[in-house]
């Protein structure tokens, strides 16, 4: 599976440009406590979050994440986004809370 | 080789820079996946530190042959009780960097685990230094 898979989700919507797209996806993660994620997350997952700054970006590049998703409406930063650009990294929003978007993923992914 | 980095501080969320810039070092380098995920999390954990309590610092890293050296100095407040900072969730971070997502008290935990070596060096009102050994 990849990340451009993933976008073909109704539910999500990507706030990127879509660069990475062709990048693999192989689980997920879910956290929002960066030190967390950090130290727990595989490279490959894809992240589930509801943190929005610019230092996701950092976690997840340094963690091999090749995309998030900010759950539950949040909204990333502008400089989120330009970070995220700069790394290579998708960012996905939805309106759905963490656990929604998770079982979406499981039950119409197969993540 | 030795690659040094600023790190300013009092903005939590632009912490992480300098181990981002020292990750594309070390891939650049051809240093093994795992290592560099190594790496780059104790890194990470030392940088955000920095920030979050002693205002910036600097970072010195260090790649040889057999081993990676990263030493985090900074000058900031100290640590008045390293064995309660070692404990897993155990943190001293604002509110206003928990509502972040860090201080989760993971800090020294992650560069310990993740790190071959860890040392502290530390004096309250005068600042800390951290050495972390990673073998190649």
């Amino acid at each position: 599976m990849t990340v451009g898979d993933l976008a073909e989700l109704s539910c999500l919507q990507l706030a990127t440009e879509g660069t990475g797209l062709d990048a693999p996806v192989d689980g997920g993660y879910v956290g929002d406590l960066l030190s967390v994620v950090m130290g727990n997350a595989q490279a490959n997952q894809v992240w589930v979050t509801i943190q929005s700054h610019v230092n996701i970006i950092a976690v997840a590049a340094l963690a091999g994440i090749p995309a998030i998703i900010i759950a539950h409406g949040y909204e990333p930063e502008r400089e989120t986004l330009e970070k995220a650009k700069e790394e290579g990294i998708e960012i996905f929003t939805t309106k759905l809370d963490s656990f929604s978007i998770i079982r979406t993923l499981i039950l119409e992914k197969g993540l | 080789m030795t690659f040094h980095y600023n790190v300013d501080g009092g903005y939590p969320e632009m912490a992480g820079r300098a181990s981002t810039k020292f990750k594309s070092v070390l891939k650049d380098l051809g240093v093994a996946p795992s290592v560099i995920r190594r790496v780059s999390i104790a890194m990470y954990e030392g940088e955000i530190n920095m920030v979050i309590h002693a205002n910036g610092g600097d970072i010195r890293c260090e790649v040889e042959t057999d081993k990676i050296r990263v030493v985090l100095a900074d000058q900031g407040p100290g640590i008045p009780n390293l064995e309660l900072a070692m404990q897993a969730g155990w943190s001293t971070a604002s509110q206003e960097a928990r509502e972040l997502g860090f201080g989760a008290g993971m800090g020294f935990p992650n560069m310990k685990k993740y790190s071959d070596a860890l040392d502290v060096q530390t004096e309250v009102g005068v600042g800390t230094t951290l050495t972390l050994d990673f073998l190649i």
